[in-house]
């Protein structure tokens, strides 16, 4: 018989197949731990058929978009995002990445005018997605560690 | 009309090998006239800003002279000292000051992709004249006219690149360029200042071989063009090691015993002694000239982007 881990939420999305071990960053683009005023559900390390091992995240009364999505999709590619309503799932959110990484990413290069005090946003083209490789618009760099990068 | 004309000069990148070729014809029609034998009133009214945010005498004063040979204008400052920036004034602010005052913007900045910033922040066009350890298209171009010019082609030509291919930002966009250009590129460099990885993924996605080899006596042999640039004291630890590293890439006479008669030896200066004087008496040193040719390159640039004949 099937165990259920983790139950199913109302309203909200549902982060599903986040590889095994990045549900915390996840948690950290979602900016959960600064004001939260829904509950979150973390399972991690949960069996997968497709991925052997993987991690889910639920977060309640809360429907991603934009840039959060941008963000997942820069970690975690494979992931699926499930907005929730009323317990069934209302709508499949495509994470996709886009050919600009604007706003998402902090250039490594101490000395690129994008880490100065100007008003611009970061901006990064994809080099390519998979592995993923983005170079900054500004200073031309390759950035090495994108996971520790984002914003 | 040019496709020249309002562009943004930010990176050698930017360019096609066709853009090259029309900027080194180009320049080498205003040769008589940035010598001062021929006059031109192509940009009379057209002014230039030049903004520098840290010094750089020569490239400021060529694209000055450059100017004023075609007849326009330059105005600017030449370093942040004194200015708004001390103020605490942003680079997007003085930009859009400054494009009200004039037709284009030389820009020369301590941080990477400032020239990029400024061309987001104006219609007018922005001339990359340095940014940090970035870019500094207007001395490749110098640098590719310098060897056209004496050698007539790139194809097939090897050029050889010598000395701190790591830091050195001349070297890097050059690389890049000839390789495009269709020149065969051999590297040479302590191991501690060899190219970046990132350059040798560029020039093999142009489809091109290199060379790398540390010493220099190895290659000297096939080399039409011996491109030298300085190895800075600061980037090595201990001064004993960069005394011997320094003195193993030193251009003299015993290195150039068996050097083709044609060889060009290039340098963006200043050099220190990473050239022996006695060389610059022989044919081979073509430095000076170099220098010379910021101006005609310039002007070129210039009147490409500005002019009304281009």
């Amino acid at each position: 018989m099937r165990e259920l881990r983790v139950t199913p939420i109302k309203n909200g999305t549902v982060i599903d197949h986040i590889p095994a071990g990045l549900a915390l960053k996840v948690l950290k683009i979602l900016g959960i731990g600064d004001a939260v005023t829904s509950t979150v559900t973390v399972a991690m390390h949960v069996p997968s058929q497709a991925m052997g091992w993987k991690d889910i995240v639920k977060v309640e009364d809360r429907e991603l978009g934009g840039r959060e999505l941008e963000k997942i999709a820069l970690i975690a590619p494979t992931a699926t995002v499930n907005v929730i309503r009323n317990y069934n799932v209302a709508e499949k959110r495509p994470l996709a990445l886009p050919d600009w990484a604007v706003g998402i990413l902090r250039c490594a290069n101490p000395n690129c005018i994008s880490n100065v005090r100007e008003p611009i946003e970061s901006s990064f083209v994809v080099r390519s997605k998979n592995p993923l490789r983005v170079v900054c618009k500004y200073c031309d760099r390759e950035l090495e560690d994108i996971v520790s990068h984002i914003l | 009309m040019s496709s020249f004309r309002g562009r943004d000069v930010l990176s050698i990148r930017d360019f096609t090998p066709a853009d090259i070729q029309l900027v080194l014809r180009t320049a080498r029609k205003m040769v008589p006239i940035a010598t001062g034998e021929k006059r031109s009133r192509s940009l009379e009214g057209k002014i230039l800003s030049t903004l520098f945010y840290e010094p750089s005498t020569r490239t400021r004063l060529s694209f000055e002279s450059a100017m004023a040979r075609l007849g326009g204008r330059a105005l600017g400052f030449s370093s942040a000292e004194g200015t708004s920036v001390q103020k605490g004034e942003t680079l997007a602010d003085t930009i859009r000051m400054v494009e009200a005052y004039s037709d284009a913007i030389v820009l020369r900045h301590p941080h990477e992709g400032a020239a990029r910033l400024a061309a987001d922040f104006t219609e007018k066009p922005v001339i990359n004249a340095g940014d940090g350890a970035g870019q500094h298209p207007t001395q490749t171009l110098l640098d590719l006219y310098t060897i056209w010019d004496e050698k007539g082609a790139f194809e097939g030509q090897n050029v050889v690149l010598v000395g701190d291919l790591k830091y050195g930002r001349t070297v890097h966009s050059l690389a890049y360029a000839l390789a495009e250009l269709g020149a065969h590129l051999t590297f040479v460099s302590p191991p501690t200042l060899e190219m970046p990885a990132e350059i040798l993924e560029r020039v093999k996605e142009k489809g091109l071989s290199f060379r790398a080899a540390h010493r220099l006596e190895e290659v000297i042999r096939e080399a039409d063009v011996l491109y030298v640039t300085r190895i800075q004291k600061e980037r090595f630890p201990d001064p004993q090691e960069y005394e011997k590293v320094a003195g193993s890439y030193r251009v003299d006479m015993e290195v150039l015993r068996d050097a083709k008669r044609g060889l060009i030896i290039m340098h963006p200066l200043p050099r220190v002694t990473e050239i022996a004087p006695e060389v610059d008496r022989t044919k081979h040193a073509v430095y000076f000239k170099q220098a010379f040719n910021a101006v005609p390159v310039r002007m070129a640039l210039l009147d490409l982007i500005l002019g009304e004949g281009a």
